[in-house]
């Protein structure tokens, strides 16, 4: 478990990490905390030619409240922003809340103090938090490469299992999250077999009320139940406009686990298993994400 | 049968203060482990150390065309390479390390581990060359350059498909992949089966796993032609045998042979295992090259390179009366040994014996066939077999108790031997080729004591009502096991007093965790009238102890230990006789404490440290005959294993929608005989607990069809961590064992036994849904589920 020979550069600014990345081609990939990415070097699993290190680039860190690159008045994360960052700013526990749930279930504590957001997204696990929030919260990802910078919808930027529209000489700069409408809750929800593993099954729930406690729009985003996050569409479109009652609470978990999803099956769990997670899971966090829209 | 080496227990010379054995000192090892200043195997740095890496088989069975090993030599860094023709002569295959015990009619096909596969492979991780290099990097770089050439052959992966007559054979010298067939008979099962009140009959399985030791396995070898000397780091729990081998294979006489097990970061069974190969190879690659080598085995090397325990397949029916008495059990099974078996019949043997617990069963028919499968070699793993007969015996019971309509605590009462039924000959044969005879106990105690500690009268209206009406599923086990332990053959120590009043003892065993420095200091300073802290423990190095086996069987405190109590006894004699000249008193007015003799009632006295400088004379003449020094070595050969006992109780919770389960509550009343520290102790019942819940609930080797392992690593392959273990409450009972001085029996394997067998039983009281069986561990959350879907899709 050493990895295979590789060579290593740290450059001083995100231009000049671009620019390395663009002269090494394919070989080359952007380190960040590192603990995705050195686990599987460590195997020989992947063996990138040159690493290059973007984790001291502090204009690649940080979180800000409003404006700032975005349009929307939302919330900036910086890619090499920590998940212990994350996990503990009261920024993102009142803005995105349900981003602020998901931290503590990503890995250890000592992970999270070196695993960052952009590195997360950019891996695009299956069975990642960040992945599914982002797609939860409509996200906007910022990337930067040789020929500037561009934004992409979160939906957009998942293409697969472990595949995103990330060129390999571009790098993930930030994240743009919107403001949520009034009268929204949201609960993050999940179940893995030990406290800090990956997820069997996770949920997502985002569910706006209007005044007289109507659904006018709840969205279900699932982990670790396909290639990438899974939008419950079926679900999503059965809850509109209807009052978030036990049994509507139960159909939606019905409705996701035998017809939104379509889940793997591992040693850890049986697609049918998984199933029943999803349908339990989900049922419980739209309820909680009722409660907390009906009290927000 | 003669039970004549009887000991009055504890011994009459033990003096009244300050008391040590039964004290709870803090460990004499700590300081210098959390520190950071003990030596672990990784820790040796030499002049020049050269790194080896293996190249290991990817497949589980095939023949070996070709090994290419010239791309991997001409890597730079790289500095030799060999396969499996480049060994000569020394390439052999290893030791039958555990012969079969003399049972009648017992077959045994013997095939042990090469130390590089040559001609065939037969399991994923079979090491197949090695790599030499001025660092590890290069190591394995130069291991993924070398061009292996394997045409893979049908794979043997399951145990009855192993021993159909189509299946491939694993050994071509052998007429089939049985390994050994063993039958062991009490009584008549067949009659007393015709005449039961009711039969119970099921099939189980019970897997075990890795021991997963914290620190893998290592090896530094340093041949120093100079000196002539060979010094071997290995992190074997048995150094001596180790170093009787290696003098043996590279024709070295033993005095110029050392091997030192430093400190080790768990060993659990496989430690004990030898050879590795890679124990074979670094000695030899070192004197060869003339230069140290180092090999530290890494996480994912260890799920194939180090030994494992698995799976049995259980048949068995348990014969009862109206009353739930036991009147007989038939139980055959088959196991796995892997590849290789080395390790002879020790995991069914103990399975095979274990099995009747702490019961009166007065027949018995116990049949296993060990089947040769494609898989890495299988060696004891804490518990080593047990687990399994416990899981089969109690689940039968528990089956007997539902039938008869008996509470589960009393139909284990009614078939509980009685204190006054020990020694009890179970007329068969242990793992120490001894008959499995009980040497005391008192197993209606320990019961009691966990029933009250768990409040079993109280749950069911108390506690697991009130759940119960909360919509929650909570549920409470209680199971009895009893462990063999502390087998033979024997063990030393040395204990010897340095002018200045330093304590030195020395042992053979090594020591991979278990306080042995702390409680055989103990037992040395209660003797000696000195604090534990007095006295400096040397473990695991042949060139200070040279005679001994090592540590397995829980066997540590009870051989090694009686061998350091003994030998203080010896000093205490010499200090005593000697004290008794120069203070010019009889012996019987000396007071030993603090570490110094005093007449007692008057104001004379002279220090330990004045009395073994007098010992030891520079000048003038001593009486013919006198040996010099306060020391002595003495030995410590049992007659036969003794029998550790106990209760264990849990109460948990299920969530039925998710089949997730927490411990509420874990209980564990345990019989070591007489207790030499409380908190070692306790840290082993802990240990063992957690193994047991690794066993019962997370940890399972994963193989496919071709016999590749999924899961080797400890991303898929679960540990229990931290939040997994429930604070364990603990309450001891002490039947001290008759068969040694000390009164003691083992404890190492004692938490990990019965904890499948208890898991199953809470699980099926927690839920109580029809048609809800556990028959097989380990279990998880997604197989739990399916359990249940099946149990509600059938009822
Ligand atoms: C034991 C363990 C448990 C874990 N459990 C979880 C878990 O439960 N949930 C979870 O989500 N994660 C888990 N992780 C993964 C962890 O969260 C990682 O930190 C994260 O997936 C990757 O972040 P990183 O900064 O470490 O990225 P790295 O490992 O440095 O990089 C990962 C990949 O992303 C690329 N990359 C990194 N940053 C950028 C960027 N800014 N632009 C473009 N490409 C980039 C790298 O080139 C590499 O391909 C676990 C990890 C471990 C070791």
């Amino acid at each position: 478990m050493k990895p295979a020979p590789f060579r290593y550069v740290r450059p001083s600014s995100v231009d000049e990490a671009i620019s390395v990345l663009a002269a090494e081609g394919y070989g080359a990939k952007p380190l960040a905390g590192g603990q995705s990415l050195i686990p599987t070097m460590n195997f020989r699993l992947a063996q990138p030619a040159v690493l290059v290190d973007i984790d001291r680039l502090d204009e690649l860190r940080g979180i800000r409240d409003g404006g700032g690159d975005g349009a929307t008045n939302g919330l900036y994360i910086g890619a090499m922003t920590r998940h212990s960052e994350l996990e503990r700013s009261a920024v993102v526990r009142d803005r995105a809340p349900l981003l602020a749930e998901a931290m503590p279930w990503i890995a250890h504590p000592q992970i999270r103090n070196r695993g960052t957001m952009g590195g997360s997204l950019a891996h695009a696990d299956p069975a990642a938090e960040l992945p599914a929030v982002m797609l939860a919260l409509d996200a906007r990802i910022h990337l930067r490469g040789p020929a500037g910078d561009r934004t992409v919808q979160f939906c957009d930027f998942c293409t697969g299992f472990f595949s995103t529209a990330l060129a390999p000489d571009e790098l993930v700069t930030g994240v743009e999250i919107p403001p949520l409408p009034a009268g929204t809750g949201t609960a993050f929800l999940e179940i893995s077999r030990r406290q800090g593993d990956f997820a069997l099954v996770g949920v997502c729930a985002v569910v706006t009320l209007d005044a007289g406690g109507v659904c006018t729009r709840a969205s279900l985003t699932l982990l670790s139940v396909g290639d990438g996050p899974v939008c419950a569409k079926t679900a999503e479109d059965a809850l509109r406009d209807r009052t978030l009652t036990p049994d509507a609470v139960r159909d939606a978990g019905e409705a996701v686990a035998t017809i939104d999803i379509d889940p793997p099956a591992d040693i850890h769990a049986s697609a049918a298993y998984r199933r029943q997670l999803a349908r339990v899971l989900t049922a419980r966090a739209l309820d909680t994400a009722a409660r907390r829209a009906a009290g927000a | 049968m003669s039970h004549d080496t009887t000991f009055a227990a504890p011994p009459a010379e033990a003096p009244a203060r300050p008391r040590q054995v039964g004290e709870s000192p803090l460990r004499n090892e700590d300081r210098r482990l959390l520190t950071g200043e003990a030596l672990f195997v990784d820790d040796v740095h030499l002049d020049g150390m050269l790194h080896a890496a293996f190249v290991r088989s990817d497949y589980a069975h095939g023949n070996v065309k070709s090994v290419d090993l010239t791309a991997a030599l001409e890597h730079p860094g790289v500095v030799a390479a060999y396969a499996a023709h480049d060994l000569g002569d020394y390439w052999e295959a290893g030791p039958l390390l555990v012969p079969p015990p003399p049972i009648d009619d017992l077959e045994f096909h013997a095939a042990t581990q090469v130390p590089l596969a040559k001609g065939k492979v037969r399991h994923v991780g079979e090491p197949i060359a090695v790599v030499v290099a001025r660092s590890p990097y290069e190591a394995e770089d130069g291991a993924a350059l070398v061009e292996v050439d394997i045409e893979p052959l049908d794979v043997v992966s399951d145990l009855k498909g192993g021993l159909e007559p189509d299946s491939p054979r694993i050994h071509d010298q052998l007429e089939s992949n049985l390994a050994a067939h063993v039958i062991q008979r009490k009584g008549s099962w067949e009659e007393v089966r015709e005449r039961a009140h009711r039969v119970i009959k099921r099939r189980f399985w019970y897997d075990h796993g890795a021991s997963a030791p914290m620190e893998n396995r290592g090896i530094v070898a340093n041949w120093d032609a100079r000196s002539r000397e060979l010094t071997v780091w290995d992190t074997t729990q048995a150094p001596i045998p180790i170093r009787n081998g290696l003098a043996a294979m590279l024709g070295l006489p033993q005095s110029e042979v050392r091997v030192i097990a430093p400190f080790i970061g768990g060993g659990f069974g496989p430690k004990i295992m030898m050879f590795y190969p890679e124990e074979v190879l670094l000695p030899w690659i070192s004197m060869r090259l003339g230069q140290p080598v180092k090999w530290i085995e890494d996480r994912q090397e260890s799920f194939f390179a180090t030994t494992q325990e698995r799976g049995q397949d259980h048949e068995s029916e348990l014969a009862v009366d109206a009353e739930g008495r036991i009147l007989g059990v038939r139980d055959e099974f088959l196991c796995d040994t892997g590849a290789y078996n080395p390790y002879g019949l020790t995991i069914p043997i103990n399975t095979q014996c274990t099995l009747l617990g702490p019961y009166r069963v007065p027949n018995y028919h116990s049949e296993f066939r060990m089947v040769f499968t494609n898989k890495p070699i299988c060696t004891p793993v804490r518990g080593a077999g047990r687990q399994h007969g416990v899981f089969v015996m109690e689940r039968l019971l528990d089956r007997a108790a539902d039938e008869l309509g008996i509470d589960r605590v009393e139909i284990r009462r009614r078939n509980y031997l009685t204190p006054e039924e020990f020694p009890h000959d179970h007329e068969i044969i242990y793992q120490d080729f001894k008959p499995l005879v009980y040497d005391s106990g008192n197993y209606a105690e320990a019961m009691d004591r966990a029933v009250e500690m768990i409040d079993y009268a109280g749950f069911e209206s108390g506690a697991g009502a009130a759940a119960r009406s909360e919509g929650r599923h909570v549920g409470l086990g209680i199971v009895s096991y009893v462990e063999g332990t502390g087998v033979g053959p024997y063990e030393g120590a040395r204990v010897g007093i340095e002018p200045g009043g330093r304590i030195n003892l020395v042992t053979g065993v090594g020591t991979q965790g278990q306080g042995h420095f702390t409680s055989f200091a103990q037992i040395v300073a209660e003797q000696l009238g000195v604090q534990a802290s007095d006295v400096e423990v040397v473990t695991g190095d042949t060139a200070r102890f040279g005679w001994g086996t090592g540590t397995f069987a829980s066997r540590g405190a009870v051989v090694a230990g009686n061998a350091c109590h003994a030998a203080a006894l010896e000093v205490r004699k010499k200090v005593l006789t000697m004290a008794s000249s120069v203070l010019g008193a009889a012996e019987e007015d000396l007071d030993l404490a603090e570490g110094v003799v005093r007449v007692v009632g008057s104001g004379e006295s002279i220090s330990l440290g004045e009395l073994a400088a007098l010992a030891n004379p520079l000048r003038g003449a001593v009486t013919p005959g006198t040996e010099p020094g306060l020391e002595a070595t003495a030995y410590f050969g049992p007659e036969r294993g003794v029998t550790a006992s106990g209760v264990h109780a849990m109460i948990l919770e299920v969530d039925p929608d998710t089949a997730l389960v927490r411990i509420l509550r874990y209980v564990v009343v345990h019989d070591c005989g007489r207790v030499i520290n409380p908190m070692i102790v306790e840290g082993q019942i802990h240990g063992g607990v957690a193994h047991g819940i690794g066993n019962a609930f997370y940890e399972e080797l994963v193989f496919d069809e071709g016999a590749q392992l999924l899961n080797a690593s400890f991303m898929d392959y679960l540990l229990p961590t931290a939040t997994d273990v429930p604070t364990i409450e603990t309450d001891h009972v002490e039947t001290p064992s008759p068969l040694n001085p000390l009164g003691v029996k083992g404890v190492g394997e004692a938490g990990a036994i019965p904890v499948g067998a208890l898991f199953a039983q809470a699980l099926e009281n927690a839920l109580d849904v029809d048609g809800f069986e556990v028959r097989e561990i380990p279990l998880s959350p997604n197989r739990l589920f399916e359990l249940m879907r099946d149990a509600r899709e059938e009822g």
